[in-house]
């Protein structure tokens, strides 16, 4: 009896399978074919993968290839003999060096700002009640959807008269002011959460306001702190509208992503110094985005599960 | 304290500015501003070319929308799956267009979709196509910066739906899985029921980013050709500090419109959600 069933354990086909391995067989039967399905979608993936970032690739390919390989067409993403002059050319002649420093610093100084910002805001929110907290909250979330395109005029016309426009602090100022609510709101809900005991140990301790907040409170919420920490610096270090408006008479304050739109507009020919110019820009947050992806991912994701 | 003072000042200061400023004739060099009262909203929305960029930013976002969302949300449902492989490497390439910068993106875009010499052109003619100058045809050029912006925020929706769908404890597959039912149907009697929720706050967020288009579009069309991709953002801008004598009164008053739009389109989503989440609750 024994040997027959181990015959029909290794018949393939699936009708003369008896009935009483049912349950164990259909599972090594169709696990086969479902993993091969998954493959496919994988492989369809891939393909797709390879499109998404095509752009990126063609971009790298322009930046180490002649003028002539890039006019010429074609799909070949090997360029001959990679001409490293691109960069050169678009860090001195294009400016990318002086563009990428004022990116660099703006950005810094925007995500300081708005980490030290938010997070006391979203303490003070999230931790204390007070007359018109609640009414300060509905105020925040009703300023969420808020588009730049409204806001641009009367934050030109306010730096103006701080005599800010034109200015590095200013350009600072205009987008670390400009609301992060959602940062504020993300440090809320967190500060809300953490047990009330610690800061009274910490006040019976004689411990002040600032110090609680320094000393407890910042350094527990840290998770939270790389999240709107490393967003910030995304949304600062790629945005375009308000450095393109306080930089229109200084093109000396220009970010790297104001500074390509002028270098196309100067040197319209020059494709592979464009493309050299676009990978300065863009590596160091493709790089800080693979290294850091799971913050990433948790302060998008963290808007949908608020 | 510090926070409230600059988010008074860069915040609810130029949203009530705005309502003074659209009042008001100014272009911005002189300290002289004449009241007009509502001249400037008269002046605005009777001009066509305003109409016009309502009429491109709605499109933009009917096309956008709906392509991230569901495309996002298929997307998602196969990483989501632990039979997939690479699911984590795939997530990391989707999304990759997310974070570089869109203004730079947007010039790039310009040298890919060239009919002369850019790789799109190459492409087509590997299949012996003529190629099409899609940034330069009028009628082509909107849905070209259009599907550039799905492609460039894909990525987000699709975390959007990821987060959704980790909501669902394995427990409840487990459980279908013994009862006996199968992929579709646990599909379609658990995932998309569970997922309903979410379907609205992932709608609101993603038509909601549809009316931040200004750095592609400035970079890529700059509004151009012949004004066919103009969305309000780009019609502001104009007027405001692109023209040789800015008109901010008229500017802002096509701003205070313009967040009204982005208002009225947030509030209707609301509702249109809250209807039918009492509908099904009237039912079950």
């Amino acid at each position: 009896m024994s040997t027959l069933t181990a015959r029909h354990d290794a018949d393939p086909r699936p009708g003369t399978r008896p009935p009483d391995r049912e349950h164990g067989s259909p599972r090594g039967g169709r696990r086969h074919p479902r993993r091969r399905g998954w493959w496919v979608f994988a492989v369809v993936l891939a393909v797709c993968a390879f499109l998404w970032v095509f752009p990126f690739l063609w971009m790298v390919s322009a930046s180490l290839k002649t003028s002539g390989e890039v006019f010429a067409g074609g799909l070949n993403l090997v360029p001959e003999a990679p001409q490293w002059e691109n960069y050169v050319r678009a860090w001195t002649t294009g400016q990318f060096g002086h563009y990428l420093s004022n990116t660099v610093i703006v950005t810094v100084a925007v995500t300081l700002i708005v980490v030290v910002r938010c997070a006391l805001a979203g303490y003070v929110v999230g931790r204390y009640r007070f007359p018109g907290s609640r009414l300060i909250i509905g105020i925040f979330v009703a300023t969420l959807f808020v588009p730049t395109g409204y806001t641009i005029i009367p934050i030109v016309k306010v730096s103006m008269q701080l005599g800010l426009l034109n200015s590095l602090t200013g350009m600072i100022m205009a987008m670390a002011g400009a609301s992060n609510v959602a940062a504020i709101l993300i440090y809320a809900g967190y500060f809300r959460k953490l047990p009330a005991d610690l800061e009274e140990a910490a006040i019976v301790d004689g411990a002040g306001f600032l110090r609680v907040f320094l000393r407890i409170m910042l350094p527990l919420s840290m998770p939270v702190t790389a999240t709107v920490g490393i967003l910030t610096f995304l949304t600062t270090w790629n945005a375009f509208f308000l450095p393109l408006v306080f930089s229109f008479s200084n093109p000396g304050l220009r970010t790297v992503s104001v500074g390509m739109q002028a270098f196309v507009g100067e040197n319209s020919t020059d494709w592979p110094g464009m493309a050299a110019a676009g990978v300065i820009s863009i590596l160091p947050v493709v790089v800080l985005f693979v290294f850091m992806q799971k913050y990433f991912v948790e302060g998008i994701a963290g808007a949908v599960k608020s | 304290m510090p926070t409230f003072v600059l988010y008074g000042i860069y915040t609810i200061y130029p949203i009530v500015a705005s309502y003074w400023y659209s009042l008001v004739e100014w272009n911005g060099f002189s300290s002289e501003q004449t009241f007009v009262g509502i001249s400037n909203y008269q002046a605005v929305l009777v001009d066509p070319m305003f109409w016009s960029s309502v009429r491109i930013t709605l499109v933009f976002m009917l096309v956008v929308a709906p392509l991230r969302i569901f495309g996002a949300f298929v997307l998602a449902i196969l990483l989501n799956s632990p039979r997939m492989p690479f699911a984590r490497f795939f997530r990391t390439v989707y999304f990759l267009p997310v974070v570089t910068t869109t203004a730079i993106i947007g010039v790039v875009m310009r040298f890919v979709l060239d009919p002369g010499s850019g790789p799109l052109a190459a492409l087509f003619g590997v299949f012996d196509l003529p190629p099409v100058d899609l940034l330069g045809d009028s009628d082509t050029a909107l849905y070209a910066a259009a599907l550039t912006y799905v492609w460039k925020f894909f990525g987000i929706t699709m975390i959007y739906w990821l987060a959704a769908l980790q909501t669902i404890p394995q427990d409840v597959y487990d459980a279908a899985r013994i009862d006996g039912a199968g992929g579709v149907r646990i599909f379609r009697h658990i995932t998309l029921p569970m997922l309903l929720p979410f379907l609205l706050i992932i709608s609101v967020l993603t038509v909601e980013d549809c009316f931040h288009a200004f750095d592609l579009m400035q970079t890529m069309t700059a509004g151009g050709p012949f004004y066919s991709t103009e969305i309000i953002e780009i019609y502001i801008y104009r007027w405001a500090f692109a023209a040789s004598i800015p008109q901010l009164g008229f500017a802002s008053a096509a701003a205070v419109l313009f967040g009204l739009l982005v208002l009225v389109v947030v509030a209707f989503q609301a509702w249109a959600t809250f209807s039918s989440q009492r509908l099904q609750k009237g039912r079950a």
